[in-house]
Formats: C-alpha cells, sequence, structure tokens
C-alpha cells in the first residue's frame, strides 16, 4: 500500500489542485443552497397552507353567522 | 418561537463564512508539503468536527429528553442529528476529493480515520429508518433518543480510539505540540471552526422553525377540523 501513497508526495501545481480546491468548496457551497432550497420550498408550503385555513375558517365563521341570522328570522 | 433572532443569525453566519473563506484564500500561507491543495483542510476538518460534535449535542439532547419526557429536546436531538448527517455528507465528498488529489485514490480502505468516520455516518444513517419503524410518537421518540444517546456515547469513544491507532497515510494534525499548526493557518482553522459551528446552529434553528410551523398548523388544522390537502412530515417531531 504505502509503495503507491507516498507520504511526502509532491504538492501539485496551482492548475492541478485548483481544480480540486475549487471543486470542494462549490460540493460545500452546492449542499448548502440545495438544502436551504428544500427549506424555503417547504416554508412557502406551510404559507400556502396557512392561508387555506384561514380561508377555510373565514368561510365557515360567514356560514354559522349566515345560519344564526336565518334561525332568527324563521323565529 | 424559534424564528427569533434568525434572521441576525443567518447574516452573522454569512458574513464569518465569507470572513473565515477569505481568510483560506487571502491570509493563510500556503503549505510547504501540499501547496494549494492543502486549502481543503479549513473546510474538511472543521466540517468533520462539526458533525461529530452534533452527533454528540444530539446525544445530549436525548438524554434531557429521556430524564424530562419533554417532546421538544427530541426534536432539538432529532434535528441536530439531522443537520450532522448532512455535514457528513460534505464530510466524505471532500474529504474524497482532497484524498484524490493528494493520495491518487478517493478512498483508502486501511485508514483508520477515514474508515471510522464512514461507520460513524452510516450508524447515523440508519436513525432515520429506526425512526421511521415506529409507529406510536412516544415510542419512537423514546426509541430514537436511546438510539442518540448509545450511538453519541459511541462518537467519542471512537475518536480516541482512532487517535491511538496507527495512521497509514492520514495526517494526525493537532497531535503535535501546538497543534502542529503555524500561527497563520491555526487562526484561519478557528476562523473556519467557528464560521461552520455557527452555519450548523443556524441550519439547525432554521430547521426548527420550520418545523414548528408544520406542528402549529398541523394543530390549528385539528382544532378546526379541516381537510389535510397534503400529508406532511411523518417521521419528523412535532415541536411547539
Amino acid at each position: 500500500m504505502m509503495d503507491f501513497l507516498p507520504l511526502a508526495a509532491p504538492a501539485l501545481p496551482l492548475d492541478e489542485a485548483g481544480k480540486y480546491v475549487a471543486g470542494a468548496y462549490i460540493v460545500f457551497l452546492v449542499l448548502i443552497v440545495v438544502y436551504v432550497s428544500i427549506m424555503a420550498a417547504k416554508l412557502q408550503r406551510i404559507e400556502r397552507e396557512l392561508r387555506e385555513l384561514a380561508g377555510f375558517a373565514e368561510n365557515r365563521a360567514n356560514g354559522e353567522e349566515a345560519s344564526a341570522e336565518r334561525e332568527e328570522v324563521s323565529a | 418561537m424559534y424564528g427569533k433572532g434568525l434572521r441576525p443569525l443567518s447574516i452573522a453566519t454569512v458574513v464569518a463564512i465569507a470572513a473565515a473563506f477569505s481568510l483560506v484564500f487571502f491570509y493563510a500561507p500556503l503549505d510547504a508539503d501540499q501547496g494549494f491543495i492543502q486549502k481543503i483542510f479549513y473546510l474538511h476538518v472543521p466540517l468533520a468536527i462539526t458533525a461529530l460534535i452534533g452527533f454528540v449535542v444530539g446525544g445530549v439532547f436525548a438524554i434531557l429528553h429521556l430524564r424530562s419526557g419533554d417532546r421538544r429536546w427530541d426534536a432539538y436531538s432529532y434535528v441536530s442529528i439531522h443537520m450532522s448527517v448532512i455535514f457528513g455528507v460534505a464530510v466524505l465528498i471532500t474529504g474524497g476529493i482532497w484524498a484524490k488529489a493528494s493520495w491518487g485514490h478517493w478512498w483508502v480502505w486501511d485508514e483508520p480515520t477515514l474508515v471510522s468516520f464512514l461507520i460513524v455516518f452510516l450508524m447515523y444513517a440508519t436513525y432515520y429508518p429506526f425512526r421511521y419503524a415506529i409507529e406510536d410518537p412516544e415510542r419512537q421518540a423514546r426509541y430514537a433518543s436511546v438510539f442518540a444517546v448509545t450511538a453519541g456515547a459511541f462518537v467519542p469513544l471512537n475518536f480516541m480510539a482512532v487517535r491511538m491507532a496507527e495512521s497509514l497515510v492520514h495526517p494526525r494534525t493537532f497531535a503535535t505540540a501546538n497543534g502542529g499548526l503555524p500561527g497563520e493557518m491555526m487562526f484561519t482553522f478557528l476562523g473556519c471552526l467557528t464560521a461552520i459551528a455557527l452555519l450548523w446552529v443556524t441550519l439547525v434553528k432554521l430547521e426548527l422553525t420550520a418545523k414548528s410551523a408544520s406542528g402549529q398548523l398541523k394543530r390549528l388544522r385539528r382544532a378546526l377540523d379541516a381537510p389535510a390537502p397534503g400529508a406532511g412530515s411523518r417521521i419528523a417531531p412535532e415541536v411547539s
């Protein structure tokens, strides 16, 4: 194993090392961006559901009000 | 509740990461042995340290959950482990890139540091199916906490075993006196470690905020007895 894994490997020239360093940092940034995008989508879904729920609650409150008025009139 | 302070924390994280990466490329000197490729060290090692500490933190939250029975601690534990697994993915990828550049191989199976981290990562990867497999929320939280405590105790033991093992090619960066790093490199490394740790805290807070909002929405739906338009997260603990 040590034959092809020298401990004192010579430093790669900048043009060759640069792509590896850039690759590592880009992978990190991509992971963060993907994660934050997933979280943003999740928060948008929560916001949409909350709006739907608010609409549902309003409709129900209006319906109850209308039925109470009908009951009053019939009485 | 969890969203409080998220905006300044996010701004601080972005500034810290920008400053840390500036130090890496414009301040830290080139390594005499590895040259420019050593710049990956400032990303790879802080990610690994943060991920491993995150796993232990998940275990500590699990202990608090088992002691108090408060489901909030279980949520903290779940999110800490979840975030550390994501950081673990980044550690494995950046480590592979560094290994390929330095040693000519993406992975070396004889190296204790690499294999031990993979074992820890795979162990925590089983946390999700373990959690999913249990339907009852109370039992799910309790069993997941037991898992988190056991696995969290394994992490430092595993780390110490690796430090004592004979290394083949992976360097023991902090094994020698004064950390084995010159002052400028150490300063840059500590800056990167702070920035990555801050990122972990911010993402944990963001995840907790989303889970809290999702949990409150579910409770509101139940209270209004409204039909659910889509299924929410089945496994993730509800945070109130």
